[in-house]
């Protein structure tokens, strides 16, 4: 299964973490820092394997890719494909690309939620659920109009903050 | 109350509010952020929905992202999660994933809000239902819930049902019982048309597969047909995936596999399937050998692809493959052997294993030197890897490949030259074990030993000093075969060895007073034998004239000792004066001592060069390099010095006399100072021997004493004695300055019974502070019996035992078929037990212990939700009943006993659940959670109860579904 997926910029700033076994959150941090700490070290041009017993125990690996100022991380196990984890992050971030219409780290900035929405799509408690970028689109599409619909109801007694978040 | 609430929500800073202000930094992002989270805490407790969402969502995000705990919240979240309105659910569903744990309380609240949404008609809500199970669902949820997550599991809607099989994973992980329940319709879910469907359940299986592959060899036919037929990537994958884990347990299924994957190799376009179907090959199906070249030649490819990614799963491949077929790493050396100078750190890493892969007794040396040479041209941690694995191979299983030992230690010795060389403690570990374990080998030991010490330009890398002690402690205890004791001497006293820390120094101390024992000896033995008059004649006349030089020295240096009080000055400034003074006297005596300086290739010029002023000269040497270390401030190197210097304080006196009377040869001065030479030198001639690694095992635990089990509060009882022994030492140290100039046997005597009187103090302290680790004090220490009692080892045999057994071993571990025989190696019984015995032992009792369990779980008594459902259960034996009778058919000829594989749990289940009311209640749920899901449980009770039955009849079950 997939044990983890992290988004972290090139400064260290963790962008994305999630998690498919529970771990307390300075454990989280942490583990963020050390992937950070070896990825940081790689240079260009080289695979995109990192040594992830050391970090995260036995029966671990992980791949990174990297774009521009972010470095996108899977972590899984035995269980998993290296090659296939790797085309994973591109369904990933070809999703998020068609999301937001060329992603760039501001966009996984500014919006959180549906960073989330759209990993789920794609991973659900560790598994590969989907690997059509289109369908996840179409699946989170229908969870955003879900999500203003229901937040049209509270227009009424709400309207400032409906307003502000315009 | 109310207008609090409007304020906040009117004035609430939302999650893109928080995010903005955060990349602002007006204010310290520690500040901002304690200032949002005090927010947060306020808002989250709004009775209004939108604020405590809005809220929430902020904590996640917060929690998530700078990793604030959000456990306080956990109730807020149960609370929003009745909101009705989806974006609110969303959220709460998200936060209750982020943070919720097995602790977490408030979990036991939400079982009927999960139920409800599970049953939703809103497809979205049921999914965010789903997704927070998977990742939070403890043992009563997974139970509670499980007949709605039946149910989910035949949807129509795709979107719900794929969601559903991947939160069964975690629900049979957390209630095996449930099982019993879903299994059937996973299974069913594995042959519908809709391949996202399979796909998931693929992934589940191949989890579960991996966990316990044993129970799901009766599915073999299904993933058989999903293998053949299925032109899905993702799900080929995962389905080579568990065949890689059955085939190696049934041999006709490896059988029928073998030709399916080759032909995915052969087809393929997706490198990841590729890669797949070579692993499978090489790691299960390596029996086949047609596979195995196919996929070789595959891997060839991928390691001279461009893509380093594909170079590195290639090497990979190969060292899978490697243990079985050498072969196929051997045929790509040269690709091998290239990648260790690869820019990619893990592929290099990669290559030197490969290399080790192929070392074998006959190309050990050649590697070695090619690694070696790669060493040189490596960064320093590469360097030390390629060293720590050379290494480390070499002295796998007591040096099993290595046969010319003489090679390995110039090796060892080459090693050690290595600027970045950082493993010096591994080399110093093997020269002494080689040392004291390979007899033939001394010789080159001695050698190898004698050009570390003598280069002082090593003893600056502070990385080496280990080696250097061994090299050190070597050529003392083997001294017999070096060439030039002499030239040992002056290495181990050379002035640059201040450099090394005291214990280590205190080795080179010791050893050069085996070496002067040494040269003592022989000259005492070549008289003996030789006595011939005209040699010590010559020599008579010279004595009185040396004895003064030596005097006028020793009193230079008494008077350089008498003023300087600082230790460190005076060992510095010593050492060059003794040089001095030592060349003064080889000028002096010109001819002969070049001689035994230069000279000293063959046995026939050693045996010349112990003159009688040679050795005088030795003694002095010695004595004036070790009398200013006797006021050094380690314990270790003073106690060293002060035995050395000793010995020679009684040995000098005699020198002369008795060579001059030695004609008369029969003085009794002459015989006391042979005598103590004697001693003194059969004392360090006994041979050390290794020491098995059991070796302490074998001391029986005297009665009454007890062994404490934890030792943690040991670390406070050592942390104070720290302190106050240092203190003591340094007392001690000042009483040597002040008594510089005093003679050394006054000296003693005043300065011990301060220090002693101390220690016995400090140690009545302690022993009154931590009585727990001493003997009974009511035991004298008179009524110990001494360390070495022969009556004690008269009673016990195990000393003699254990000599009998290495002499066994010493016989049994020749190997004569070799061209250069392979010297003795001596091992010992207990060499073996860390590499091999050890985990072995250690896995049995882990085993058995998982088969306890898997026993223990088969009375498992059914909790009350599973007789709850009863009903379910019986439709689902009903169901497989039903396939039972159409594959019994096919079956039924050649097996009474196993009919069909899937649906022996069920019936055995129906046993259970008779046996269940007698044994209630007294087993936790933990046990289920060992117990694997489907069977395991049962199934392999029944394997492992009958065992060779099962195995016989289970066999022809796979080929009959296969067919």
């Amino acid at each position: 299964m997939i044990r983890a997926v992290m988004v972290i910029n090139t400064q260290g700033k963790p962008r994305l973490a999630k998690f498919y076994e529970f771990q307390p959150v300075e454990k989280q941090q942490e583990l963020i820092r050390s992937v950070y700490g070896v990825l940081s070290s790689r240079a260009e041009n080289v695979s995109n394997f990192l040594d992830a017993e050391s970090i995260f125990g036995p029966d671990t690996r992980l791949v990174y890719k990297h774009f521009a100022t972010l470095y996108f991380v899977f972590v899984f196990d035995s269980s998993e494909n290296e090659l296939a984890m790797l085309d994973l992050i591109q369904v990933f971030v070809e999703t998020l690309d068609k999301c937001f219409k060329n992603v760039c780290e501001l966009d996984v900035v500014l919006n959180y939620s549906k960073l989330h929405t759209v990993l789920d799509e794609i991973i659900f408690g560790g598994q590969v659920l989907e690997t059509s970028s289109t369908e996840v689109l179409k699946a989170v599409e229908e969870i955003s109009k879900l999500e203003t619909a229901s937040n049209a109801i509270s227009l009424v007694p709400k309207s400032v903050s409906s307003w502000r978040s315009r | 109350m109310a207008g609090f609430s409007v304020m906040d929500t009117l004035f609430q800073r939302t999650l893109d509010d928080l995010i903005k202000g955060l990349r602002l930094q007006l204010m310290g992002e520690s500040a901002f952020l304690s200032k949002a989270l005090d927010e947060i805490r306020r808002e989250a407790k709004s009775t209004d929905p939108d604020t405590k969402s809005a809220a929430l969502l902020k904590l996640t995000y917060l929690s998530s992202l700078h990793f604030y705990d959000m456990s306080f919240a956990a109730f807020h979240v149960v609370e929003l999660l009745s909101s009705t309105r989806f974006s609110h659910k969303k959220i709460a569903y998200h936060a209750a994933s982020h943070s919720f744990d097995d602790s977490t309380p408030v979990l036991v609240l939400i079982t009927n809000q999960l139920r409800k949404d599970l049953t939703s008609t809103n497809e979205f809500e049921v999914s965010l239902a789903l997704e927070c199970l998977s990742r939070i669902a403890t043992v009563d949820l997974a139970r509670d819930l499980t007949p709605e997550i039946f149910t989910l599991l035949a949807s129509s809607k795709v979107f719900v049902r794929k969601k559903a099989i991947g939160v069964v994973l975690r629900v049979f992980d957390r209630y095996p019982d449930s099982v019993r329940v879903c299994f059937k319709r996973l299974v069913e879910n594995l042959e519908t048309s809709d391949s996202q469907v399979v796909s998931v359940a693929v992934g589940v299986f191949c989890e579960l597969a991996l966990r316990d592959p044993t129970s799901y060899l009766p599915l073999a036919p299904e993933f058989y047909k999903i293998l053949v037929d299925s032109k899905n990537n993702w799900v080929l994958i995962k389905v080579l995936k568990i065949f890689a884990k059955l085939a190696p347990l049934e041999p006709r299924l490896a059988k029928r596999v073998v030709e399916p994957v080759c032909e995915h190799i052969r087809r393929t376009g997706a490198k990841s399937l590729l890669f797949e179907c070579i692993r499978t090959v090489v790691s299960s199906l390596s029996d086949y050998e047609h596979a195995v070249k196919l996929a070789v030649v595959k891997i060839r490819e991928m390691l001279v692809d461009d893509d380093p990614n594909l170079k590195y799963l290639g090497l990979q491949a190969l060292s899978v493959v490697a243990p079985k077929h050498l072969w196929a790493v051997l045929e790509n050396k040269e690709v091998v052997i290239k990648s260790l100078s690869d820019v990619d750190p893990n592929i290099k890493l990669e290559s030197l294993r490969l290399v080790m892969a192929m070392v074998s007794e006959s190309n050990v040396a050649e590697i070695s030197r090619v690694l070696v040479n790669y060493a040189l041209k490596s960064d320093p941690e590469f360097c030390n890897l390629i060293l720590g694995s050379i290494l480390s191979t070499c002295c796998r299983n007591v040096y099993e490949i290595i046969i010319d030992f003489d090679w390995y230690v110039s090796l060892l010795g080459e090693m050690s030259r290595i600027p970045h060389c950082q493993k010096g403690e591994e080399i110093e570990k093997q020269l002494i074990d080689i040392g004291m374990r390979v007899k033939d080998v001394r010789p080159e030991l001695v050698r190898v030993s004698r050009d570390l010490l003598i280069d002082p330009a090593l003893l600056g890398n502070p990385f080496l000093h280990r080696i250097l002690s061994a090299a050190a402690w070597l050529s003392g205890e083997y001294v017999e075969f070096s060439v030039n004791p002499f030239e040992l001497m002056e290495a181990l006293l050379q002035p640059r060895t201040s450099l090394l820390p005291p214990l280590l120094k205190a080795i080179y101390i010791q050893s050069a007073f085996k070496v002067l024992i040494f040269c003592l000896n022989s000259y005492l033995l070549l008289r003996g034998d030789a006595a011939s008059s005209s040699y010590s004649d010559k020599l008579v006349p010279d004595v009185p004239g040396l004895f003064s030089e030596r005097d006028s020295v020793g009193c230079s240096d008494l008077a350089s000792c008498d003023a300087p009080v600082e230790a460190e000055l005076d060992e510095g400034f010593n050492p060059r004066d003794l040089n001095q003074s030592f060349g003064g006297l080889s000028v002096e005596y010109g001819g002969e001592e070049t001689s035994t300086c230069g000279q000293a290739s063959a046995s026939a010029s050693l045996k010349d060069s112990f003159t009688h002023e040679s050795i005088t000269n030795l003694l002095n040497r010695v004595e004036l390099a070790v009398v200013p270390l006797t006021r050094s401030y380690d314990v270790e190197i003073v106690e060293r010095a002060r035995n050395v210097h000793c010995f020679i304080e009684l040995i000098k006196p005699q020198m002369p006399d008795c060579l001059v009377q030695k004609e008369e040869s029969s003085d009794t001065e002459e015989a006391e100072a042979s005598k103590i030479i004697k001693l003194m030198h059969d004392a360090f001639s006994n041979d050390l021997g290794p020491i098995s690694v059991s070796a302490q095992e074998r001391v029986s635990v005297p009665d009454g004493l007890v062994l404490v089990e934890n030792l943690e509060d040991l670390e406070t009882i050592c942390g104070d004695v720290q302190l106050p022994s240092l203190n003591s030492f340094s007392h001690g140290s000042s009483h040597f300055e002040e008594m510089a100039g005093v003679s050394i046997p006054i000296f003693q005597s005043k300065e011990e019974p301060g220090p002693s009187n101390e220690c016995t103090s400090l140690l009545a302290e302690h022993r009154k502070q931590h009585g727990l680790y001493y003997l009974p004090s009511e035991k004298k220490d008179g009524d110990y019996p001494p360390a070495n009692d022969p009556q004690l080892q008269a009673n016990s045999n195990d000393d003699e035992d254990l000599a009998k057994l290495t002499e066994q071993l010493l016989v049994s571990k020749k190997k004569p078929n070799h061209a250069k025989p392979r010297p003795v190696v001596v091992k010992l019984d207990g060499d073996q037990v860390p590499i091999a015995a050890g985990p072995h032992s250690q896995e049995d009792l882990l085993s058995g212990t998982v088969r306890d369990v898997l026993l223990g779980s088969e009375t498992k008594p059914t909790t009350r939700s599973s007789t709850k459902r009863k009903g379910k259960e019986k439709l689902n034996v009903d169901s497989t009943t039903e396939s039972k009778e159409n594959l019994g058919d096919v079956e039924k000829q050649d097996q009474g006993n196993s009919s069909t594989r899937k649906s022996k749990p069920h019936t055995h289940s129906k046993g259970r659940r008779h046996r269940s009311p007698g044994k209630k209640g007294d087993e936790g749920e933990e046990n289920c959670q060992k117990a694997k899901p489907k069977s395991s449980g049962r199934h392999k009770a029944r394997q492992r109860a009958d065992a060779p039955l099962n195995v016989v009849s289970q066999t022809p079950v796979i080929p009959d579904f296969l067919l």
